[in-house]
């Protein structure tokens, strides 16, 4: 997967920043894996080397790894316009643990960070306006975490009755149907009967 | 619009009559100041022509001066990213369309690009010359829209009409090739749909050869116009550095005097093959944002007639028919190709595992596409940058002590669309 001979010459600058764990080339793109706390001092420091200049933050989001210890991953995609280059710098995070908020360096992150905790509910620390953005007003829940139903658990209308709009619990008139259409012979890592055998 | 507060005469802060207020407060100590101030905010949209869609802007006003603006988004979010991660890579295309839906021929395409990076193929050489083709199309599309509805805001009629007549040829281009003027899902991954139908090509070069005069038009009815001139020049003001901070990209930041376009910088398709310039504003305020969409329509033009004469008969698809569908006729003869395609639109194609942040120069900047695969046939995460997201969080910034009917000015010049905001 990372190939350490075809790293280009800026990998070796990245990692020697503080704070980060481990540079990677990933399809071509260069992948840093950060530490969580420390990702506002690297932020500055990607902003402002010479080598580096990332002075844009073209994107700022969630991953949720429900299997993973620290399940969410925060992933900052950086852009140089002025040396044409890209990187994306990657922490894990889990729900309770806030992860610094990098708005002091790229005021645009703001309402990235708003979104994340939308949607993934990962809190920001420092973050002035820690407002829900996309979902609706007093909604819950987090609606992009693996373990949120796709057709979540309220549905809105107006009662014309009460004159007023309503939120109830989804009915669904037929079960919410998830088809599995991944061939047997590929997804199948346990063939039937294969539990009872022994490992040795 | 509603008014929280009635007026209050006009703002009298140093005022000495109104420090100690009369009313309530007589019985508490002197020292105790209250400084009245004439600050009401008011309810732009979400039901407002001007708002773009479904804004709902809160604007806190002195006067009839903007002191903060907080837009509050998603009345039209639809949870694209979630449903993405329900469904094949093949169904999840058509939803790109239905993003930023007045140029969805560019965000599909950021989608198949992503995808392909991922799967490690690339597309024939003439299905990459009918993308760059249709993806400078849909440019031409989207600043007809922009323009002429940022004019509409600002009070010119008459370029909205103009503008949107000249849309319907196009769309009848995206028609002749996908069968659908909007929602295309023209662009897939391996390829795109169909090969351009006979004579395509002329009309399109025909209509290439007369839109230039349409431009001249449509400036002549804005560009020296006196009203627009001055509802433009100097509103909204941003500079490159601060273009920069908030996530410009696009016309957006090349009217700050930032010479960036990733079809220049970070080519993709066929676009290091095409002659075009890549057009600099000065100073970065509403009157540059609209001269860089005039250009780049030109440069557009340009390029698509480059396009045409460059494009050659061959392949419009890869031949892998693990990712691209069989042929209708081979189907009929052919088990193995009829396998292929019921395989392809039930399980579709496995992506290996990894991630990737594709992006595009759609018509508003940059829009990306963060892709995560595990390795099945369904996407593991999807996030779509959108483009107006990170410049309708600048509004903040840009209509600050700027006129009421300045904010109006502002948010055409950023060209929104919720559909993408909002996703």
């Amino acid at each position: 997967m990372a190939d350490e001979t075809a790293l280009p010459p800026i990998a070796e600058i990245i990692a020697s920043l503080p704070g980060v764990k481990q540079v990677v080339l990933q399809n071509n793109e260069l992948l840093a894996y950060a530490e969580r706390d420390g990702i506002v001092a690297l932020s500055t420091a990607l902003r402002d080397h010479p080598a580096l200049k990332f002075e844009q933050v073209m994107e700022l989001c969630g991953v949720d790894w429900p299997e993973r210890a620290e399940r969410f991953e925060i992933v900052y995609c950086l852009l140089s316009v002025t040396l044409n280059q890209r990187v994306r710098v990657s922490v894990s995070t889990s729900d309770s643990a806030p992860v610094p908020s990098v708005h002091t360096v790229w005021p645009v992150a703001t309402w990235w960070e708003r979104e994340a905790y939308d949607m993934y509910g990962v809190v920001f620390a420092g973050q002035p306006d820690m407002r829900r953005i996309l979902t609706d007003y007093g909604f819950e829940g987090h609606p992009l975490r693996k373990d949120f139903p796709l057709t979540g658990y309220v549905e809105v209308r107006y009662d014309y009755e009460r004159q007023s709009i309503v939120y109830e619990p989804v009915k669904l008139t037929q079960d919410f149907r998830n088809f599995d259409f991944v061939s047997p012979w590929e997804a199948m890592t346990t063939l039937p009967g294969d539990e009872k055998a022994k490992r040795s | 619009m509603s008014l929280d507060h009635a007026h209050t005469p006009a703002a009298a802060v140093a005022d000495d009559s109104i420090i100690g207020a009369p009313t309530a407060v007589s019985d508490q100590p002197k020292e105790t100041k209250t400084v009245q101030i004439d600050s009401h905010s008011i309810n732009f949209g979400p039901q407002h022509p001007a708002a773009h869609g479904v804004l709902r802007l809160i604007l806190e006003m002195d006067g009839e001066v903007v002191e903060r603006a907080d837009p509050h988004i998603g009345l039209l979010h639809r949870g694209t990213e979630k449903l993405i991660e329900y469904k094949s890579y093949i169904q999840a295309t058509p939803y790109f369309d239905r993003l930023d839906y007045v140029s969805p021929m560019c965000q599909e395409h950021a989608f198949v690009l992503a995808t392909e990076n991922l799967l490690g193929v690339k597309v024939p050489d003439r299905a990459s010359w009918i993308r760059t083709l249709f993806s400078e199309i849909t440019r031409v599309l989207n600043h007809l829209l922009n323009l002429t509805t940022y004019a509409l805001d600002v009070g010119a009629i008459t370029p909205a009409l103009w503008g949107f007549e000249e849309r319907e040829v196009l769309m009848e281009f995206h028609e002749a090739v996908s069968g659908a003027r909007m929602h295309a899902n023209y662009f897939r991954v391996g390829g795109v749909a169909k090969d351009l139908p006979a004579g395509l090509d002329e009309k399109i070069a025909a209509w290439a050869e007369k839109f230039p005069k349409f431009i001249d038009d449509l400036e002549g009815l804005l560009t020296e116009n006196r009203i627009w001139k001055q509802r433009t020049v100097d509103i909204g003001i941003i500079s490159p550095e601060d273009a920069l901070a908030w996530g410009f990209s696009g016309p957006c930041l090349r009217a700050s005097g930032v010479a960036w376009d990733l079809r220049k910088s970070q080519p993709y398709e066929k676009y290091n093959e095409l002659d075009f310039k890549v057009v600099v504003g000065r100073n970065g305020d509403c009157y540059d944002r609209y001269l860089m969409r005039i250009a780049e329509m030109r440069e557009s033009v340009s390029m698509i007639k480059q396009c045409l004469a460059k494009m050659k008969p061959g392949a419009i698809k890869l031949q892998d028919h693990k990712i691209t569908p069989p042929t209708r006729s081979a189907m009929k003869h052919s088990m193995e190709s009829l396998i292929h395609h019921f395989k392809l639109y039930t399980e579709g194609f496995h992506v290996p595992a990894g991630a990737t942040y594709t992006a595009v120069e759609a018509p508003k900047g940059e829009f990306g596409v963060y892709l995560v695969s595990d390795g099945t046939n369904r996407p593991y995460r999807c996030k779509i940058r959108a483009t107006g997201f990170a410049h309708l969080q600048a509004t903040e910034k840009l209509s600050k002590r700027h006129m009421l009917a300045d904010a109006v000015a502002i948010i055409g010049s950023l060209d929104i669309v919720f559909g993408e905001i909002d996703r």
